[in-house]
């Protein structure tokens, strides 16, 4: 196989994961006893850190302009909770989402390279990638190509990133691996380094249209990596679970693990993203009943 | 840290800027730290004194002790020092109970006894958790994780086997051994009880159990539980004491099978007890198990092996992985890892569920730990020690590692009971098999590599009861435990454990 220097670095990194002990440490950061003022503050921070979802053959300019006003203000009325950090759109949605957002800081992330299987030509890709971001991406989301890692043709992958990353220019550029079809932990690590030497300003787990998406284990492991990353070359990558997080309970467990694994300056938007489309309402939901103490019913909080 | 210090850099991109880093539009970075959740004691019933359970009763006697949390240095309770005359009369019910009664209890009816003892025990895992803890000094996450449910899982697994002995031992005629003296140690008091207690029932023996010094409350609730269980008077006896209550159970001519868990300096004590009697002996002593992580291990995994091997319990744990053997070309890649790793372990209140590390199970054994440590910078081992604040009151120590530490350093050498690593290296297998072997215990070890065949070859080299490859302190009530050399003999645990508690 034909690998060049740039990705000549993989070999240093210890590549071996070892699934049963990654799990173990998983479940175990999942444990951890959040309450009082550490989950009121970890609810506005996960919220803080979505990139608030919509990727459906449906999806349309009401749909995301709702969506929208929802990322800017998720509740109503409160100054206090913060607004998300992205809404994720397929490239006919950015416009919508780019003039719904103007002026509130919340960015627009697109999807491109084909997704979410990413089979087509590379050409497309890069074409696909520079549009988005003409259109007014300030993220963009690619997929690799899984067939090609699962060949072992590791260069191409390494290729494919860097591509998409200089067809990128100043939009930010996550990596998605779509870990469940990468299958082992060992795929995992090795993907999640060659996107990291390639270029990725963040690796992320899944496209959310395979079973299984994210995981808490899957996401140790690209933590380990992101952290392994960063010592042997100084760079600071970021993280973005996504997929099947759906409750409060679920996205405390990613922070603590952040937490644990990273350490506090990775606890923020600009390093870490919750990918969720449903998450946000049940944020609100255990925010206010931290505020006020009662549950409320679902109905009070909008479905947007 | 040997991570790179560095603060973010700002985000180059105009059109990124969107989100700040901030929670709430607000750009000071807010540290998020976990609250204290305390583990509520509201729902826990301990008396503020403890007489002995002997033949089904609770029976005073002359002196009693205080039995305090060694995370507060307050008094939990008092409990009964049993004296010679009180053993006598706990084996003497224990003979009774089974000439008259337990021998002729159906095994059925013996595998009902033991399955309620579990059923019940079940409904107060919760409260046994807090006791223990508080007892203790364990973190209430490891007693809800580890030892009750293990406890639990001993007495369902050994009522299973009641009825079913001669399968377990199929063409062998056997009987049960009599009446059976027990003494456990302080570091797991319930999971030892029940590792003892289980099989002998099972197997149709009465029990003298001696609970330790520092620890003895959840072997009175256990008491209360066998009480509930409606077990017939005598065949559990539950006593407490120190050191000579001990050894008058071990020297009582009507006991006839010691099971002892503990220390090896009176493991020893007891063999030259019972020579030239007849009595049954099982040892379960101390280790200084060797952790072995070769180049091509699952590093991240290894580390928390590491981890879970010597700051489990505080260390406190007999196959405690307190050798760590490195091969030399992944040594400060481990080292280093293992330093960020220390830094997120926390250290405090045993009750709060967020406590890895708790409070040391008393002030002897911290000054034991103290010292030795003293004695590790004395031979000139580097030392290291995470940055974390201790609780004023109560005992604690800081889990700590040592580099630079040649097989010759007392710290290599004896089982220091804390949480205190020794950091070794090696270069090729063998060194690895000679090393790890090159000392008077032999309980268990742990092996770190990807490949197969080399586990296969290290397990068959190496002299050590139980080895774990690719993990470590994992404990089933089916498989057996217990050592090689002075870390003792006989087995706990499985079919072995059932045969120590039968006549052949």
């Amino acid at each position: 196989m034909n690998i060049n220097t740039e990705l000549k670095s993989l070999e240093s990194f210890h590549l071996a994961v070892d699934e049963t002990g990654a799990k173990e440490r998983a479940s175990s950061i999942a444990g951890r006893s959040i309450k009082k003022e550490s989950k009121v503050l970890a609810i506005k921070m996960a919220a803080s850190m979505i990139d608030l979802t919509t990727l459906e053959g449906k999806d349309s300019d009401g749909k995301v302009y709702a969506m929208c006003q929802k990322a800017m203000r998720p509740l109503e009325g409160d100054s206090d909770f913060p607004h998300v950090a992205a809404v994720c759109v397929y490239p006919n949605l950015i416009k919508t989402a780019k003039a719904a957002l103007a002026g509130s800081g919340v960015n627009v992330a697109s999807v491109a390279t084909s997704f979410p299987s990413g089979q087509s030509p590379m050409k497309l890709k890069i074409e696909e990638v520079k549009k988005v971001v003409q259109m007014g991406a300030d993220e963009v989301d690619m997929v690799i190509s899984r067939g090609e890692f699962l060949e072992g043709n590791y260069q191409y992958t390494f290729d494919e990133v860097k591509a998409i990353k200089e067809a990128c220019g100043e939009a930010h550029l996550k990596v998605i691996l779509e870990t469940g079809e990468l299958e082992t932990f060992d795929n995992v690590r090795k993907a999640s380094i060659i996107s990291m030497l390639a270029g990725a300003d963040f690796i992320k787990t899944s496209t959310g249209k395979v079973q299984p998406a994210a995981t808490l284990p899957v996401t140790l492991v690209m933590l380990e990596a992101i952290r392994d990353f960063y010592n042997e070359t100084g760079k600071i990558i970021g993280m973005k679970p996504a997929g099947g997080i759906r409750t409060t309970k679920d996205a405390i467990s990613y922070l603590c693990l952040v937490k644990e694994t990273l350490g506090d300056m990775w606890l923020t938007p600009q390093l870490f993203r919750l990918g969720a489309s449903t998450l946000l309402n049940d944020l609100l939901m255990q925010y206010k009943k931290e505020m006020t103490g009662a549950y409320q019913s679902a109905d009070y909080f909008s479905n947007d | 840290m040997t991570f790179r210090e560095k603060s973010i850099p700002v985000q180059k991109h105009s059109r990124a800027n969107g989100s700040s880093g901030s929670i709430s539009g607000n750009s000071k970075k807010i540290i998020w730290e976990y609250a204290r959740t305390t583990e509520a004691k509201d729902h826990i019933n301990i008396k503020e004194r403890y007489d002995l359970f002997i033949n089904g009763k609770w029976q005073k006697t002359k002196k009693y002790f205080g039995t305090i949390n060694p995370a507060t240095e307050e008094m939990i309770s008092e409990v009964a020092s049993a004296s010679t005359e009180d053993v006598n009369r706990a084996v003497t019910a224990a003979e009774k109970a089974y000439k008259n009664v337990w021998s002729k209890t159906p095994a059925k009816e013996r595998a009902k006894y033991i399955f309620r003892i579990a059923r019940i025990m079940q409904e107060k895992a919760r409260e046994f958790a807090v006791i223990e803890t508080m007892d203790g000094g364990k973190p209430i996450k490891e007693s809800k994780s580890v030892d009750i449910p293990l406890a639990l899982a001993h007495f369902f697994y050994y009522a299973g086997w009641a009825d079913k002995l001669k399968y377990a031992f199929p063409n062998q005629s056997f009987s049960p051994i009599g009446v059976v003296g027990q003494i456990i140690p302080w570091n797991f008091p319930l999971l030892m009880a029940a590792w003892k207690i289980a099989p002998a029932l099972a197997c149709g023996n009465t029990v003298v159990i001696k609970s330790a010094e520092t620890t003895p409350l959840t072997l009175f609730k256990l008491a209360e539980v066998i009480e509930e269980a409606g077990l017939p008077d005598g065949v559990v006896n539950i006593i407490s004491g120190a050191g000579d209550t001990g050894a008058a159970i071990v020297n009582h001519p009507k006991v006839n099978k010691i099971a002892f868990t503990g220390s090896t300096d009176v493991g020893k004590l007891i063999m030259r007890s019972v020579a030239g009697t007849d009595k049954k002996v099982t040892l379960e002593l101390g280790g200084k198990a060797a952790n072995i992580i070769f180049e091509d291990a699952p590093i991240d995994q290894a580390v928390e092996g590491i981890v879970n091997g010597i700051y489990f319990n505080q260390g406190h744990v007999c196959c405690a992985g307190s050798r760590l053997f490195v091969q030399e070309s992944v040594k400060n890649l481990v080292v280093k890892k293992l330093k960020h790793r220390l830094k997120s372990l926390r250290v405090g209140d045993p009750l709060d569920k967020n406590t890895d590390v708790g409070a040391i199970n008393s002030k002897i054994q911290l000054k034991k730990i103290t010292e030795l440590v003293a004695s590790g910078i004395d031979e000139g081992c580097t030392i290291y020690q995470p940055e974390c604040s201790l609780p004023e009151k109560g005992y604690f120590f800081k889990p700590t590692f040592f580099t630079n530490v040649a097989q010759s350093s007392r710290i290599a050498q004896e089982e220091i009971f804390g949480p205190v690593l020794s950091v070794l290296t090696f270069r090729t297998p063998k060194e690895a098999i000679e090393k790890a072997n090159n000392t008077q215990y032999g309980l268990s070890a742990g092996i770190w590599t990807d490949k197969g065949s080399k586990i296969f070859k290290m397990v068959s080299a190496l002299k050590a009861g139980v080895i774990w490859s690719n993990t470590y302190n994992k404990f089933n009530p089916a498989s057996p435990f217990g050592g090689y050399k002075e870390s003792g003999f006989g087995r706990e645990g499985g079919l072995q454990g059932l045969k120590e508690y039968l006549k052949f």
